[in-house]
């Protein structure tokens, strides 16, 4: 049985906002599923007394004093911004015209 | 729909509903959550924001510690237990309100669990489960642009300041609350209601519902007595008490108009909106539940030492409900009396009166008295009618030291609510300081016997209740700003009669 169906990557992709052509959806789909069954095998060994491991350094409490610093400017925040109107983020529209009735 | 919604005892006495909320407190820290970029309110667009922030390449956000210990002291006061180790996780969403396409937030790790708040319904105790208590961060704000009145609906862009992006956000989860009946409006309005007040005591958050420092959001479902929980919705945008109240009463009247007419109730949310008190419905949900958290990987886990845990706890502050119960000792009020300042918002004030150095008896009296019924007509909040609990107490001060009677004191109190400056400014500015001097008082008294020397007759011959006829003479002539009793006393001195 496949690790992903093609509905499913179907879904990711609209999720993601990617526009997939019904060919790629297949390619994908068959990409994505070596390598899930790749992983699949991984977890095939891993024993009992091993814990998932979420973060690759044995770290915790990495935590910061609440003590204000610098920030950048307006211009500097906005300078890699596809488009800013009145020192603001500028977005296309949110909600398509269908949900939005 | 113009149909005739269903009266809401007709609906009570036929579904049982279930609530729940989920309210989001902006915590009070300097900076935000997981860089440092002051949260102070009001800046310029997009001047308090970072690379972290920003979600930029590169950047590494690192927790705020001030933040994970108001989480913690929230958990612990509200009984719940503090996970010993927990991490962060990211909700995935496209929406341009946060600028790496997820929040930061907790998922099935959350920092504090199966808590409990007590809260206090028409007197009744009610006891509300906390589900859970976590960080995350804000979202920045959206600007519409295009559209009808600034609304998401119809707007051709929209402009984002990611100024709160990032700000230090606490979840606080209840479990559903069945069994609450007709009741169940009054009780969410009380859950959020000693929720806010046991947030002020922990001075984690400025707790403003009307400048979203708290927001509520509440969950609603009808079933019919005896079967499973209905479907239930989610009613965002509900800025004030009194609107937790009337969101809860509204949706559970249109749910049951939906489910009486044999309709079914889409799981949805609504919006809120206070001009009419109704709910309408908000974006859809099709896409919007799958989230696909996973564990943040620029986090690491938090695990707050047990040590730590118990000086948090050990440091809480007197809860709201323990002080208030303390208070009405020290007050010697019955619980009737109490709740009365319970109901009035007036906790606080008598109390800083109080302490301003007027008796719990004065203080009471003028705050759900003159201080109340004027609020009422005038429909403000108790604590923004314009007297202070320190005028309050200077007040009853001027009439302990006979300065002032009882009536002159409601004529200054009205001078102080209009601004007018501290009640003994206002006594000499208006002169209505009792006339105390007695050679003036006496000269009125001898003045009222000879004008009416019938009613002296009376008087002399025994007839000592018609002395009131004189004593309300000589309050004509002083303009009332005698004191009665000693008026009377100086009456019947004067004719020879004993009172």
């Amino acid at each position: 049985m496949a690790a992903i169906s093609r509905e499913e990557v179907a879904h990711l992709a609209r999720l993601s906002r990617l526009a997939v052509t019904e060919e790629e959806l297949a390619t994908l789909a068959g990409q994505l599923d070596v390598i899930l069954q790749a992983v699949a095998q991984v977890g095939e060994v891993t024993a009992a007394d091993i814990p998932p491991t979420s973060h690759s350094v044995p770290l915790t409490n990495v935590l910061r004093d609440d003590v204000v610093a610098s920030c950048l400017t307006p211009q500097e925040a906005l300078s890699g911004a596809p488009d800013a109107a009145e020192q603001r983020f500028r977005v296309p529209r949110i909600l398509d015209e269908d949900v939005a009735s | 729909m113009t149909t005739t919604l269903p009266a809401y005892d007709e609906v009570v006495a036929r579904y049982e509903p279930v609530i729940g909320l989920e309210t989001h407190v902006e915590l009070g820290t300097n900076t935000k959550m997981f860089c440092g970029c002051p949260t102070d309110f009001g800046g310029a667009p997009n001047t308090r924001v970072c690379p972290v922030c920003l979600g930029l390449p590169g950047s590494l956000p690192v927790a705020n510690r001030a933040a994970v210990e108001a989480t913690i002291r929230i958990g612990l006061a509200l009984n719940c237990s503090i996970a010993q180790w927990c991490r962060f996780a990211r909700k995935n969403y496209y929406y341009p309100d946060m600028p790496k396409n997820y929040q930061i937030s907790q998922y099935d790790e959350p920092l504090c669990v199966d808590g409990y708040l007590d809260v206090e319904v028409n007197g009744e105790p009610v006891r509300i489960s906390i589900e859970r208590v976590h960080m995350e961060e804000d979202t920045g704000k959206t600007l519409h642009v295009g559209g009808a009145t600034g609304r998401i609906h119809g707007a051709t862009e929209s402009l984002v300041d990611y100024n709160r992006a990032g700000i230090p956000l606490v979840e606080i989860v209840t479990k559903p609350i069945p069994g609450a009946g007709a009741m169940a409006p009054e009780v969410a309005r009380a859950y959020v209601t000693e929720l806010r007040d046991v947030l002020r005591s922990l001075g984690v958050s400025d707790v403003r519902m009307e400048e979203g420092s708290l927001r509520c959001d509440v969950n609603t479902s009808l079933n019919l007595p005896g079967e499973q929980w209905g479907t239930r919705t989610e009613t965002k945008n509900v800025n004030s008490l009194r609107s937790v109240e009337r969101a809860v009463r509204s949706e559970i009247i249109r749910q049951a108009s939906v489910l009486t007419a044999g309709g079914r109730i889409t799981q949805e949310t609504r919006h809120f909106h206070e001009d009419t008190g109704d709910t309408t419905s908000g974006r859809s949900k099709e896409t919007a539940t799958d989230y696909r958290y996973f564990p943040e990987p620029d986090l690491v886990p938090v695990a707050p030492d047990p040590t730590w845990v118990a000086e948090l706890k050990a440091a809480l502050p007197e809860l709201p409900r323990v002080h208030r119960r303390r208070l009405q000792q020290e007050w010697g009020l019955s619980d009737l009396d109490m709740q009365s300042i319970l109901n009035a918002g007036a906790v606080e004030l008598i109390e800083a009166t109080i302490a301003a150095g007027a008796t719990p008896t004065a203080a009471r009296k003028w705050w759900l008295g003159e201080l109340s019924r004027r609020a009422n007509e005038t429909g403000v909040e108790l604590a923004d009618i314009g007297a202070t609990p320190k005028q309050v107490a200077e007040l009853q001060g001027l009439v302990d030291a006979g300065k002032l009677t009882d009536k002159l004191a409601r004529t200054v109190l009205e001078h102080v609510v209009a601004g007018e400056g501290s009640p003994a400014k206002i006594m000499a500015d208006r002169k209505l300081e009792v006339v105390s001097d007695t050679g003036a008082l006496t000269a009125a008294v001898d003045e009222a016997i000879s004008a009416n020397p019938a009613i002296a007759d009376k008087v002399r011959g025994g007839k000592v209740a018609a002395a009131g006829a004189l004593v309300g003479a000589v309050m004509k002539t002083t303009r009332g700003q005698a004191d009665a009793k000693t008026v009377r006393e100086l009456i019947l001195e004067r004719l020879g009669v004993q009172g």
